[in-house]
C-alpha cells in the first residue's frame, strides 16, 4: 500500500472487538467450539483425536482468512491479471511445511503416505484446475470464503461432496467405458463380494488401475541409510525446497521483475537489484507470506500431533477408536475410516455426499473408495470433516472480527458456475486422488514428487479455465459496460 | 446484479462489482483501469476480501496507486489514481 493511502472509516471501531456486533458474533463461535470440546472430552477423553482436527481446521480458517490464502488465485491471478502474490505464498508454505514434514517423518510420527504415480494426476489436475476458475475458489478457499459468508463458496461445496461420491459410486452402465484390463486385473485382486470391484467405473479404475501402480518419496529412493539425509536433502531438499526455488525465480521473471525495474528506474539492474526485487516480490503481500508460514507450521504440526496419538492410543487409524467407543455405524469392511492424520480437503467431503446419499437409500458401500477404505461415519464424529467444519468457524471468527464478514448471495450465473465447476472440482478431486492441499501441498512436502505433476495438471487447467472465462466474458459482452 | 461503471466527475471514475466474487472484481477492476488514463482516479467499490490482496498487487505492480481505503462492514471502497 502506498505511503500516503489512508484508512478512514473503520480504523478506530476495529481496535476493540465489542464495538460492533460481528465481534460478538466472533466470540460466541469460538466459546461454541470450546464448549463442544468440553463436552466431547467429558463424555469420552478419546475424543482428544476427533478434536485435534477441529482445532487445526479453525488454525487453518484464520490463517487462510488472513492471507486470503487461495490456490485458485495462486493460478488464476497469474493468468488473469499477472499477479503471483498467491502464487509466491504457496511457495512459502511448500518451502516451510517440507521442513516441519521432515521433522515430523523425523521422529517416527510422519502420517503420510506417498501416492500412486500415473497418468490421472495430470488428467484430474486438469480438470480440477479448470473447474476451480469458474467456482472462484480452490478447495481450501471454498471452505474459507464460505466463513466469509459467501454463499456461492457453500454452494461450491455442496457440488463438491456429491460430485465425489457419485462419481465413485458410478453405476453398471459406466463399465463400458473401462478398459477391459481394468476389470480383468481388478477381478484377480480377491476382493470380498460385497465390493462387486468389477462393477462401476470408478471401482475398475481404483482396483484395476491405481493398485497397479506404485509411489514413493525422494528419500525413499535415495536409501542413503541415513535417515536424516533421506528426510531433509530428498524429501525437503530435492523435492520441495529446489523445485519452490525455481518455480519463484521463473515468477519473477515472468511476472514480478518488469513492474519492479521500472519503478525503481533501474536501468541495467545489478545482481543486487535483482536479489532485491525479487526480496521485494516474496514480501509484497505479507498478509499471505505470514499466512504461508503459518499454515506450514501448523500443518507439520498437525501430523506430529496425530502421529503422537496414533502412538499412545496404540491405533492405526481411527476407525479403530471409534470401535472401542462402540460407534462401528459407518466403517469400512476394515473397520477403518478416512483419517489422513494431516491437512486434507475433498475426501471427508466426498464421504458427507456419501453419508447423505446412504441415508437416502442409495447403498454406497458396495464400492472401493466407502466400503473399502474410507467408510461413510455419521457427519458428527467425522473427524476430517470436523476438520473442515473447523476451517469455515476459524474463517468466520477472524472474518466477523475484522468486520469483512458479509452474507453474499450468488448470483443465477455464479450460483451455476458453482455447481458446475465444483463438480468438475470433485471429479478432478477423485481422479487425481485429492484437491491442491491432498494430491499437492501435502504430498510434495513430503517428497511425494506426484504433487507436482497434480499442480503442473492444475495450472494448465486453471490456464485453459481463465481461457474460457475470458470467451465467456466477451461473449455476454461484457465488455460493453466498460465503453464509457 | 450488474456492475457498474461510470463517469462521475472531472477525471473521475467509480466502479462497483459489490456481489461478486473472485474471479470478477480483480478482472473487472483490470478492464476499468485500461480505460483511464494518466492521472485519473477510480472509485473502485467491492464486497469481496479475498481480491483485496489481488487488486492491490495488480494495482501497484502495474504503476497505480492507492490513495485512499475505506473499509468496514464487509465493504470496501478504494481511490486508485492510474499512473
Amino acid at each position: 500500500m502506498s505511503s500516503n493511502a489512508t484508512h478512514s472509516t473503520a480504523a478506530a471501531p476495529q481496535r476493540s472487538l465489542l464495538a460492533h456486533r460481528g465481534g460478538y458474533t466472533a466470540i460466541g463461535i469460538s466459546t461454541l467450539v470450546a464448549l463442544f470440546s468440553v463436552i466431547m472430552l467429558m463424555m469420552d477423553t478419546r475424543w482428544v483425536y476427533l478434536l485435534v482436527y477441529v482445532w487445526f481446521g479453525v488454525a487453518y480458517g484464520v490463517f487462510l482468512q488472513y492471507g486470503r490464502f487461495c490456490m485458485a488465485s495462486a493460478v488464476r491471478d497469474l493468468f488473469a491479471v499477472k499477479v503471483p502474490r498467491m502464487a509466491v505464498g504457496v511457495m512459502i508454505a511448500t518451502a516451510l511445511f517440507s521442513l516441519t514434514a521432515g521433522i515430523v517423518t523425523v521422529s517416527g510420527y510422519s502420517t503420510f503416505h506417498p501416492h500412486p504415480l500415473g497418468w490421472h494426476i495430470i488428467i484430474g489436475g486438469l480438470i480440477f484446475g479448470f473447474g476451480m476458475v469458474f467456482t472462484g475458489g480452490c478447495a481450501s478457499g471454498s471452505l474459507y470464503k464460505s466463513g466469509e459468508g459467501n454463499v456461492g463458496s457453500m454452494l461450491v461445496l455442496v457440488s463438491i461432496s456429491f460430485s465425489q461420491a457419485l462419481f465413485a459410486d458410478l453405476g453398471s452402465w459406466s463399465n463400458k467405458l473401462a478398459p477391459a484390463s481394468w476389470a480383468a486385473s481388478a477381478a484377480e485382486k480377491g476382493m470380498p463380494e460385497e465390493l462387486s470391484v468389477t462393477d462401476g467405473w470408478f471401482d475398475q479404475f481404483m482396483a484395476g488401475y491405481i493398485w497397479d501402480l506404485s509411489g514413493g518419496t525422494v528419500g525413499q529412493w535415495m536409501e542413503s541409510g541415513n535417515v536424516w539425509i533421506d528426510v531433509f536433502i530428498g524429501n525437503a531438499l530435492l523435492g520441495a525446497i529446489l523445485p519452490t526455488i525455481v518455480l519463484l525465480c521463473i515468477l519473477y521473471m515472468a511476472t514480478y521483475r518488469k513492474g519492479y525495474v521500472r519503478r525503481n528506474k533501474l536501468e541495467s539492474p545489478s545482481m543486487g537489484d535483482e536479489l532485491r526485487g525479487f526480496w521485494a516480490m516474496m514480501t509484497s503481500s505479507k498478509n499471505t507470506a505470514l499466512a504461508g508460514l503459518g499454515l506450514g507450521v501448523f500443518a507439520g504440526l498437525q501430523m506430529w500431533v496425530t502421529g503422537a496419538l496414533r502412538e499412545h492410543y496404540q491405533i492405526f487409524n481411527f476407525g479403530e477408536l471409534l470401535s472401542k467407543m462402540g460407534h462401528t455405524d459407518g466403517l469400512s469392511i476394515q473397520q477403518t475410516v478416512f483419517d489422513p492424520g494431516y491437512w486434507y480437503i475433498t475426501t471427508q467431503e466426498a464421504q458427507l455426499g456419501g453419508w447423505i446419499m446412504d441415508k437416502m437409500g442409495r447403498d454406497v458401500m458396495d464400492n472401493v473408495f466407502f466400503g473399502l477404505n474410507n467408510g461413510i461415519p455419521n457427519p458428527f464424529i467425522n473427524a476430517p470433516l470436523l476438520m473442515s467444519v473447523g476451517i469455515i468457524l476459524g474463517a468466520a471468527v477472524l472474518a466477523l472480527t475484522r468486520r469483512e464478514f458479509k452474507w453474499k448471495m450468488p448470483s443465477l450465473e455464479t450460483a451455476i458456475f458453482a455447481l458446475v465447476g465444483g463438480a468438475l472440482m470433485g471429479i478432478g478431486a477423485r481422479l487425481g486422488m485429492g484437491c491442491n492441499v491432498g494430491a499437492f501441498f501435502a504430498a510434495v512436502t513430503n517428497g511425494d514428487l506426484t504433487g507436482w505433476i497434480f499442480l503442473a495438471g492444475m495450472t494448465l487447467g486453471g490456464l485453459l479455465g481463465v481461457k474460457a472465462f475470458n470467451l465467456w466474458l466477451e461473449r455476454k459482452s461484457i465488455g460493453d459496460e466498460f465503453d464509457i | 446484479m450488474a456492475i457498474k461503471f461510470d463517469k462521475i466527475g472531472d477525471g473521475e471514475y467509480e466502479l462497483d462489482v459489490k456481489g461478486y466474487t473472485c474471479p470478477h472484481p480483480q478482472m473487472y477492476t483490470k478492464k476499468a483501469l485500461q480505460k483511464l488514463s494518466g492521472g485519473d482516479v477510480l472509485n473502485l467499490i467491492f464486497d469481496n476480501p479475498s481480491s483485496g490482496e489481488s487488486i492491490m498487487a495488480m494495482v501497484e505492480g502495474e504503476g497505480n496507486e492507492i490513495i485512499e481505503k475505506q473499509d468496514g462492514d464487509g465493504s470496501f471502497i478504494w481511490k486508485i489514481r492510474k499512473g
